[in-house]
């Protein structure tokens, strides 16, 4: 084994156990933005680590690999937002401790008036 | 309105903003095709020069003066900062998740950001949704409403501090 294939599957492993906490977290969290959070963070790093790792494996992918990852960096957070966005104007859910902080309901306040 | 934008645009920026596309492009087909081999090479230049010529108008992110050096080490300055920011993210929220107790006090907050561009906001919204703890739910011109894991404040100036200043002081030098 060359040291390149330890570091390679040393990545393969430490992206499943993150892919695997973001699937705990969107089993734990309470409502839909948090399980974003939790969702979309864990399985961005899990994939690249993941995708980086077969990389290392396979040394003639590596620069497919590293276009992979820009775009997985790219468009994994737009998904998020989208979702995001079209959940909190669905008014779904919120959870909140204390007090309710929504700074973002003004913007719906004035979607409305406007109709 | 787009159209009028495109207007205005001297032939030089366009230009300068072909060559941008095409250098991008070209360097996408040699990492896919994955050889250096002549004829891979010439038919990929031909054709990503095409693509750049017909995507003028989509491709409207930036021009040559990208690849000026200080802006290319304020690029590479980013890319370290943002995965270091990555990782700290995602021992946060493994730290959050595996506590019995689900330490969490969510809120959304909004912060006026500086940066002018449409390319450049969604770079620092797609970063602060990476980032410990926050996730950008919507840009509305120069407001960010961010959701907040962890609230430590409503005041929006704390909290342009806590969230964005470190990416937006390197990307007010790159764009």
């Amino acid at each position: 084994m060359s040291i390149l294939e330890i570091i390679g599957g040393l990545l393969i492993v430490i992206g499943s156990i993150f892919l695997f906490l973001g699937a705990l977290g969107i089993y734990r969290m309470p409502d839909v933005f948090n399980r974003l959070q939790a969702g979309t963070k864990a399985s961005t790093l899990g994939a690249m680590a993941t995708i980086l790792g077969v990389g290392l494996l396979a040394p003639g992918w590596i620069f497919k690999v590293l276009i992979i990852i820009l775009f997985i960096a790219y468009s994994n957070p737009i998904s998020s937002h989208a979702l995001a966005r079209a959940m909190h104007k669905r008014k779904g859910y919120m959870y909140f401790k204390d007090e309710d902080i929504d700074a973002y309901s003004e913007i719906e306040e004035k979607d409305n008036s406007e109709k | 309105m787009k159209s009028d934008y495109l207007k205005k645009l001297s032939f030089g920026t366009k230009l300068s903003r072909f060559f941008m596309n095409w250098i991008f492009l070209i360097m996408v087909w040699i990492g896919f095709t994955n050889t250096f081999d002549m004829q891979e090479i010439i038919v990929g230049v031909l054709l990503t020069a095409l693509i750049s010529f017909l995507g003028i108008r989509l491709f409207t992110c930036c021009d040559l003066s990208l690849l000026h050096p200080v802006r290319l080490y304020n690029i590479a300055k980013f890319i370290i900062v943002f995965l270091i920011a990555l990782i700290k993210s995602n021992f946060d929220v493994a730290r959050r998740v595996l506590s019995p107790s689900l330490p969490i006090n969510p809120g959304i907050v909004k912060f006026k950001t500086k940066l002018k561009t449409n390319f450049s906001k969604m770079v620092l919204a797609n970063s602060i949704t990476l980032t410990p703890g926050t996730l950008t739910i919507d840009v509305v011109d120069d407001t960010f409403y961010v959701h907040w894991i962890d609230t430590l404040t409503t005041n929006p100036e704390e909290s342009y501090k806590e969230i964005a200043e470190q990416f937006e002081e390197i990307l007010l030098k790159i764009f």
